[in-house]
Parts: C-alpha cells; sequence; structure tokens
C-alpha cells in the first residue's frame, strides 16, 4: 500500500515505560475501510498500539498520522476516532439511550433528532426495546452492542476494537464476529481489531499484523499468513505447523530441493525465495498438506514412511500423530474423515505420508 | 442447604464477646445524654428526676451560640477545601504512573500517625515565628492537615472501584477533561465525596488538640467545653452540649459511611457481575 | 454512512495550535498531569508540615529568655533533659502507658475483628459502621465520659454506693494510671479493629478449609494460618495506636492526676504555663525520635520473627 492511500499511518513508533520497551519500531500504513486486525500473545504491544491510535498513551518516538493529520498533539476527545474497550467501559450511572448518546453533546442537537439518531443506532444492533434499561441489567453481548452503538453514533473516522469479544462465550462470539462484519461493512468504516485469538483474526480481518515483543512479526492477508508464513513464529502462532530441520541441497530455477530430517528430500517450487545451497533452513508443513494412507501413495508426490503413533478423533476430522525415523516429535495430520468413520490406519500400524511440492513452506533457520 | 461452610459455622462464645463489646464501646459515652436530662447539679446515682433545664439554659448562652458558629465555619470550610483537594489527590494517585508514588502517598497519610500534638506546637512555633495572630484561620490550617489525608483514603477506594477506561471512554467520546470530570467521575465517585464532606466536617468540628494549641479569641465549641470544665456547676450544661454534639456527629457520620460502604458494595456486586 | 465526519468539533491541526507549550506538556506526559492533580495537597502539607518541623528543631536549639528567645544555638535543652530526671521519667511512663494500651487493646479487638471478618454474613457492613462510630465522635467527649464514669462522684462509685456494696468511693478509679489506659484502649479501639480486619477478611477461606483438611483443628489452624497471615494487621494495629497514645495529653490532664502525667502534658506545660518554647521543642524532637526509633525495632522485629517462622 503507497503511503498516499494509507488512511492511518504509523510511522517508525517507539514507546517506553520506564525502561521497558513496548513498541519497538513499528511502522505500517492502514487503508480506508480496512478490516485490520492486530494480532499476538498478551503483553506484545498489540494493545498499546491501539491505545496510541486512540491518544490514551503517546508514542516516545515517531509519529501516527490519521486521514493525513499528525496526531501526537492531539488529546483523546479530538481524534476523529472511537474505541470499544474491553471491558465495554458502559456507564453505569446511566442507561442504554444516554449511554449510546453520550458522545452527542457537543453536537447541540435538537431532541428530536437526538432521538432518531439513537433509535437508529438500537435498531442497528438489534436491541431496539433495551433504551430504558440500565446498564447492570444487561448481558455481556448486550453491552458489547452497545458499546459499538454508542462508538459508531459518532461516525468516527476508525474504529478500534480492544478484544470486544473476549468475554463472551464461544457460541456468542461466533455469532458477534459474524455481525461484526457484516457491520463493518455496512458502515464502511475503517476497523482497527486487537485480539490474541488467531482464528477470529483470520475470520475477520482483511489485513493482519501478527505482533510480538512489541514488532510486527508479518503483516499480510489471512490466507498469506497462514499459506505462506515468513518466520518460524509466524507459522506456529496461526494453527498448527510441523516443522522439519533441513539443508539446502540444490536451488535452480524450477525448484529448491531441501533435505530434510525425517523426509528425505523435498522439492519446493523456485519462488519459495532465495536460497543457495548449503543454507540451513526449516521446511515446514501445515498437518492438512499431509496425507496420510496404509498404502504406497501414487508417484510424483513427495513421500515417507512412518508409525502411527495415536490418533484424536473429533468428529469431522480426525488429527493423527506419526513417528518418523531421525525425528524426535511425531507429525502431526489432520484429515477429513471417513463417511463410516473409521480411523485412516490404526494405531502401531506401518502407515504412509505423502504431499504435493507446493505443500512445504521454507522457512530461515531458528 | 447449609449455608454456613465448616470454617464459618457459628461461634457462641465469640458472638457473646462481640456484643459484649459493643456494649462497652457505647456505654460510656451515653452516660453523657443520661445524665444530661438529670435534675441535679452532681453527676451520681440514684438519679434524681426528668428536666430539660440544661438543655434550655444552653440556649440561651451566647458564647454557646458563637463557639457553635465556630465551629460550624472552621468545620464546612476544612471539609470543602481537603475533598476538593482529594479528589485530585485520589485521582492521581490512582489513575497516574508517577514516580515516587509510594513514599508521596506515606507523606501524605502521615498527619493520621504522627500524634497531633507535635503538629500543634510546630504549627504554633511557626505562626509565632512568622507574627501571624492565632484565629479561626489558624484552627482551619491545622485541621485541614489532618482532614486532607481522611478525605483521600476515603476517596482512593472509590476511585479503584471503577474501571479506569470508563473515564477514557468519556475521553474517547469528545469529552474533554473537564466535561469528562462532571458527566463521568463525579456521578462515580459521588458517594465519596459525600462521604468525605460528612466526615471531615465531623473531624474538624469535634477536633480539640490542634485548636488547642491554635485557637485565637473565638473557641470552637469543644475549646469551649474544654474551659468549662473548670467549673463544677457548669458541669450539668457541658453534659447537655456534649449529648448533642455527640448525638449529631453520630448521624452524620452514620449517614457518611453508610453512603459510602453502601456504594462500595454495590461497586463490588457490580465487579462480580 | 456519510463520508462527513460529525465527530470533532475542533480541527486537529487547529487543536494543536491553540495548546500552549503547557497545554502540551500535560498532554504529553502522564507524570506531569498527574502532578499537577496532587500538587495542591502535596503543596499544601509540605508547607504546613515541613517548615513547621524545620523551626521546630531550629527552635530546640534555642533558649527560653524572660518573654523572648536566645536565639544563640545550643544544646542546653537536651542537656537538660537528661540531666533532670523528671523528663525522662515521664517518657518511659508515657511508653509504658502506651504500650500497655497497645498490646490490651489489640488482644481485645482482634477477636471483635475476627467475628464480624469471619462470623457475620449479613450487614457486615452495618457491623464495621457500628464499631468505627465512637471513634468518629469526639474524642475530648470520650474522655470526658470516662471521666463522667470513673469519677469520685461518678457513675461506677455512686453506682456501687447505691446498691451498697461499698461505703467510702473507690478513689483509684479516677487520677491513676490505670483510668489513662482504661480510657485510652476505649478511645482508640477503632483504630486497632480496622486493619485487623482487614487483613483478616483478606485471608483466602480456603486456605482455612485447606489446613483443616490437613489435619489441623480449630487452635492449631488458627496459630499456623490465620495468625501469620493476619499479621501484617496486627503491626498496623499497634503502631496506630502505639505512636499517637504516647503524646497524648487531654486523657492524662483529665484523669491521670499527677500519677498518670504523661510527656504530652509536660510538653503542652512549656508552651502554656511554664512557657519555656524551646525546652518544649526539643522534648518534642525527643518524643517525635523516640517513636520512630521504637517503631523501627518493632518492625525489624516482627520482620525477623514472621521470617523465622516461615
Amino acid at each position: 500500500m503507497s503511503r498516499e492511500s494509507a488512511f492511518i499511518s504509523i510511522q517508525n513508533v517507539e514507546k517506553y515505560f520506564g525502561s521497558f520497551r513496548a513498541i519497538d519500531n513499528v511502522s505500517m500504513d492502514i487503508g480506508h475501510g480496512e478490516f485490520f486486525s492486530l494480532l499476538g500473545a498478551s503483553g506484545c504491544g498489540k494493545t498499546t498500539l491501539l491505545r496510541m491510535l486512540a491518544g490514551f498513551e503517546n508514542p516516545s518516538s515517531g509519529e501516527i498520522f490519521i486521514d493525513g493529520q499528525p496526531m501526537s498533539e492531539v488529546p483523546p476527545h479530538m481524534r476523529p476516532v472511537n474505541m470499544v474497550f474491553q471491558s465495554y467501559a458502559i456507564f453505569p450511572h446511566l442507561n442504554v439511550r444516554d449511554n449510546i448518546a453520550y458522545g452527542l453533546r457537543k453536537q447541540k442537537l435538537p431532541k428530536a433528532k437526538r432521538n432518531e439518531m439513537v433509535d437508529e443506532m438500537l435498531e442497528l444492533i438489534k436491541l431496539p426495546d433495551y433504551g430504558d434499561r440500565k446498564a447492570n441489567e444487561l448481558s455481556g453481548g448486550q453491552r458489547q452492542r452497545i458499546a459499538l452503538a454508542r462508538a459508531l453514533i459518532l461516525r468516527p473516522k476508525v474504529l478500534l476494537l480492544d478484544e470486544p469479544l473476549g468475554a463472551l462465550d464461544k457460541q456468542l462470539r461466533e455469532q458477534m464476529q459474524l455481525e461484526l462484519r457484516q457491520l463493518q461493512r455496512t458502515v464502511g468504516i475503517t476497523f482497527v481489531f486487537v485480539t490474541h485469538d488467531q482464528e477470529e483474526a483470520l475470520t475477520l480481518s482483511d489485513r493482519i499484523a501478527v505482533m510480538a515483543q512489541g514488532r510486527v512479526l508479518q503483516l499480510d492477508s489471512p490466507s498469506g499468513l497462514y499459506e505462506r508464513p515468513k518466520s518460524r513464529d509466524v507459522a506456529s502462532f496461526i494453527g498448527t505447523m510441523n516443522f522439519f530441520e533441513g539443508r539446502v541441497k540444490q536451488a535452480n530455477g524450477t525448484g529448491i530441493t531441501v533435505e530434510a530430517q525425517g523426509l528425505g528430500q523435498v522439492t519446493v517450487p523456485a519462488s519459495e525465495g532465495n536460497w543457495a545451497k548449503g543454507d540451513t533452513v526449516h521446511l515446514a508443513m501445515r498437518p492438512e498438506k499431509l496425507a496420510l494412507s496404509d498404502e504406497e501413495p501414487e508417484t510424483g508426490m513427495g513421500r515417507a514412511r512412518g508409525t502411527l503413533q495415536n490418533a484424536a478423533y473429533l468428529g469431522e476430522r480426525s488429527h493423527y500423530f506419526v513417528k518418523l525415523d531421525g525425528l524426535e516429535s511425531p507429525v502431526a495430520v489432520s484429515a477429513q474423515n471417513r463417511f463410516d468413520g473409521e480411523l485412516l490406519a490404526s494405531e502401531g500400524g506401518d502407515v504412509w505420508l505423502s504431499w504435493r511440492d507446493s505443500a512445504a513452506v521454507i522457512l530461515p533457520a531458528s | 442447604m447449609r449455608v454456613e461452610s465448616y470454617i464459618r459455622k457459628p461461634n457462641r462464645p465469640l458472638q457473646l464477646y462481640a456484643v459484649i463489646f459493643l456494649i462497652v464501646l457505647y456505654v460510656p459515652v451515653l452516660f453523657l445524654p443520661l445524665f444530661s436530662f438529670n435534675d441535679s447539679l452532681y453527676v451520681r446515682f440514684p438519679l434524681e428526676g426528668f428536666t430539660t433545664r440544661w438543655y434550655i439554659d444552653l440556649f440561651q448562652r451566647d458564647a454557646v451560640w458563637n463557639a457553635l458558629w465556630n465551629s460550624v465555619r472552621v468545620g464546612a470550610s476544612v471539609a470543602v477545601i481537603s475533598t476538593i483537594f482529594g479528589i485530585f489527590a485520589a485521582k492521581a494517585i490512582t489513575r497516574y504512573r508517577l514516580p515516587g508514588k509510594g513514599p508521596i502517598v506515606s507523606f501524605i497519610m502521615l498527619p493520621l500517625v504522627v500524634p497531633l500534638i507535635i503538629f500543634g506546637v510546630a504549627l504554633l512555633v511557626l505562626l509565632s515565628q512568622l507574627g501571624v495572630p492565632l484565629s479561626l484561620y489558624t484552627v482551619a490550617i491545622g485541621h485541614l492537615i489532618i482532614c486532607l489525608p481522611f478525605s483521600i483514603a476515603v476517596l482512593i477506594p472509590r476511585f479503584e472501584g471503577f474501571d479506569a477506561s470508563i473515564e477514557e471512554a468519556s475521553a474517547d467520546l469528545g469529552e474533554n477533561a473537564w466535561w469528562t470530570f462532571w458527566r463521568v467521575t463525579l456521578p462515580m465517585v459521588g458517594p465519596g465525596v459525600l462521604s468525605s464532606l460528612m466526615l471531615t466536617f465531623t473531624v474538624s468540628f469535634d477536633e480539640f488538640i490542634l485548636a488547642f494549641f491554635l485557637t485565637g479569641t473565638q473557641p470552637t465549641l469543644p475549646m469551649y467545653i474544654w474551659g468549662q470544665l473548670r467549673f463544677p456547676q457548669e458541669f450539668p450544661s457541658v453534659l447537655a452540649l456534649s449529648s448533642l454534639i455527640i448525638v449529631t456527629s453520630f448521624i452524620i457520620v452514620f449517614l457518611g459511611q453508610w453512603i459510602n460502604s453502601g456504594a462500595t458494595f454495590a461497586a463490588n456486586k457490580e465487579k462480580k457481575a | 454512512m456519510s463520508e462527513q465526519t460529525l465527530h470533532s468539533g475542533i480541527h486537529p491541526a487547529e487543536a494543536q495550535r491553540r495548546a500552549s507549550w503547557f497545554g502540551r506538556l500535560l498532554y504529553r506526559s502522564e507524570a506531569a498531569r498527574g502532578f499537577s492533580l496532587l500538587s495542591p495537597s502535596l503543596i499544601f502539607l509540605l508547607i504546613a508540615i515541613l517548615i513547621p518541623f524545620g523551626i521546630l528543631v531550629v527552635m530546640s536549639f534555642w533558649t527560653a529568655q524572660g518573654f523572648g528567645f536566645d536565639t544563640n544555638l545550643t544544646t542546653h535543652n537536651y542537656e537538660q533533659f537528661f540531666e533532670r530526671p523528671i523528663y525522662g521519667a515521664l517518657l518511659s511512663r508515657s511508653l509504658w502507658i502506651s504500650g500497655t494500651v497497645t498490646i490490651c487493646t489489640v488482644i481485645l479487638c482482634y477477636p471483635m475483628a475476627y467475628y464480624v471478618a469471619f462470623h457475620v454474613h449479613r450487614n457486615k457492613m452495618m457491623w464495621i459502621v457500628l464499631m468505627t462510630l465512637p471513634f468518629w465522635t469526639s474524642y475530648l467527649l470520650r474522655v470526658f465520659a470516662w471521666k463522667v464514669v470513673l469519677g469520685y462522684e461518678g457513675v461506677i462509685n455512686s453506682a456501687l454506693i447505691s446498691v451498697g456494696l461499698i461505703k467510702e468511693p473507690l478513689e483509684f478509679l479516677l487520677y491513676s494510671q490505670e483510668a489513662v489506659i482504661i480510657t485510652l484502649a476505649h478511645a482508640w479501639a477503632a483504630f486497632a479493629i480496622l486493619p485487623i480486619y482487614v487483613s483478616l477478611e483478606k485471608i483466602d477461606k480456603s486456605l482455612l478449609e485447606a489446613a483443616t483438611d490437613l489435619g489441623d483443628g480449630p487452635v492449631y489452624r488458627f496459630f499456623r494460618v490465620t495468625l501469620p497471615l493476619s499479621l501484617p494487621g496486627v503491626i498496623s494495629a499497634s503502631l496506630l495506636i502505639f505512636i499517637p497514645t504516647t503524646g497524648d495529653y487531654i486523657t492524662p490532664a483529665l484523669l491521670g492526676g499527677p500519677d498518670g502525667a504523661m510527656i504530652g502534658n509536660l510538653i503542652q506545660k512549656q508552651f502554656g504555663p511554664i512557657n519555656n518554647w524551646p525546652m518544649g521543642a526539643a522534648l518534642s524532637i525527643i518524643l517525635m525520635m523516640v517513636i520512630a526509633a521504637i517503631s523501627v525495632i518493632f518492625i525489624l522485629l516482627t520482620l525477623f520473627v514472621r521470617r523465622r517462622i516461615s
């Protein structure tokens, strides 16, 4: 994305708390109307970054631009952004209607107009009859919607969401994910979403920045992150990944051949990057890219022989753990279950693993 | 179903102890009102009959009214100033990362533990060296020293009782610090503010040790009582006056504590929900 | 939804231009915001505590001369303290009295705090308010109430006489060290209950259940779990009572008589009838130093004991 089309531009931002470096020279651009996620484990700096966008923390150095305006000296109440807090921060002394209308005071609207706007919002969040309820009479999901309405009624340029679904139970969370995505399409506002849940980030986002220790490890689309991780950290953070230590044996225009521990020779397409003969690398393969069978696989695919150590039946699919010679930890394989629910092989039996050339990703060692 | 767990099963002796404890706590104080209605110059059993003449006598004394008015003026200004300062300080202590916060808080709370006589003489020495005459103002300054930590101590739990993100939400929705204070902070800490006003007023209204050193020509109510203690014939009217003060203090403090702990209770409930 | 934003009334650049350097400092620095909120209280207390103390220290090195002071610095007052036994005697009597008061109050209040923390389930708040209510009423009046109770013709004596148990009033009740101790213990009870209650309330109830589960009966459980865990409350209660009572002068003045006089009375007299302010200042400084030293020793001792236990 070019600087000009960037709606939010974070440039060389650092943040120290005392001597602790919470944000370590982060730069990124977020486009207009994008659903953008900051993903990482707790303490990785994602919330700090979000709070800097809102204005509750100031960068120790660097600058944040929103819609072309530098933000470093704009206090939170003057920024064109609104936030949905992790705890929702619903004002407990006000009812739902007054909570939603809270930010409208400055606009000095006639009462009828204001009520109309609030009603519209209540309709949007599907709580039309809840206007007179007190905040402490609401469930978690309802509070979350009110926090959304309260922010959206001000038509911010950017909506910031700090783990807004974290406090909800699994079923409600999945339902809210769908609604959130739909809402974002309806209102067309840029969403910046903080989460530690990789599945949630993959489901919702246009693009995701994976963060660790105050840095951005990789910024990519969900499929890009999943299919083409650029480092071992990203690969293991998103989904499950099998890693094999290896060494590049041959690299030319047609492909890169890696001698990998346990797998033998694996060839991947040349587009996998610039690697030279002799480089130590890690080969990464997703469990679902490996096929498992008790018969020898057809030719033209990579293959390895091993022993099925154990299997876990998960309903629609099963996880298999296969022990390969020369590898300490077993390789994880995920496969669709057969219609009769029988496992593909029996525990303790000999099995074959096979994969296509495009299944593996080469990552730098360490 | 049994509500009490093993640990919390009722303990009769302890219960009895608690009741006796409360009785011993209150009875000496309650003798004052009892004897203030006794129709005798002497405080002794047996009681000699009911009278309200000591109270009527009290109402006719200008000196009492003057002292009362002095105490109210000092108490009200001390309560307002210490509560306003206290709100700012409690907010700063609970909401901001400050270097050296621990030592600062200890310093602020110091007047609660240092013997008041030391503050009394130290202030007296300073004022006399500066040539400032003793007056109600000097009493108020002394009272402010002890009321400020009280006020801060009452308000800190109120600020801790609600999530800082509620104030941030207000800023985020476009309100500046001033409006955030009026629309969010004050309603949230309101019970604490009320409680702080009531408690600090009472502390100042009842305070004697500092007033003893810092009062000029206008006595506060406790100073007036101290003066009357020398005259045996004034004993019954002192009893009447003391009873009135005690009843007033009880009511104000009870309301103040009630408001405050009721709000703490509600806040805890809110947190658990 | 329209592109036009209703959000901010003021354009950010405009806001930037308006902000003064001070406003910008406040916005950029969290510490600056915090300290500016704290400054009214802090500045007032710094002026009202530190400066008077400084002058008090200086004055303690002066000497009284008629109605004025000799401002040449000398340690004369401190020498006086060590030369004339009356000062030391009064100080050690004060320490003895408030030490006794502290121990009695803490021991008497502990079961009360324990009861409210573990055995009151409904109306807990009510109990706490009831226990602390008398503390908020005038200290002078509470002491006065004891004078009424213990007096020569007071409640106890007249009641006992009218019942016929005694013929002559018991003289030891008033104007004695015992009277001072009883009154002080009563007056400072709330200061002991609250910290102990708070530390008991903090104890995770499952710890007590664990101790029971591991074979401790109620007595062992109390001494091995409850008491050690509530020790911080006991320490602060002890200090909260010991420190202020050592300097008290109202109770001894009203109830102590000559035998019950404490160092506070002497200090007060130096500033009153004796009119030797420098000596009073010196006595105040000595009192503070002694209290500080005892508190530090007490805290270190309990820390030491605690480490030995655990």
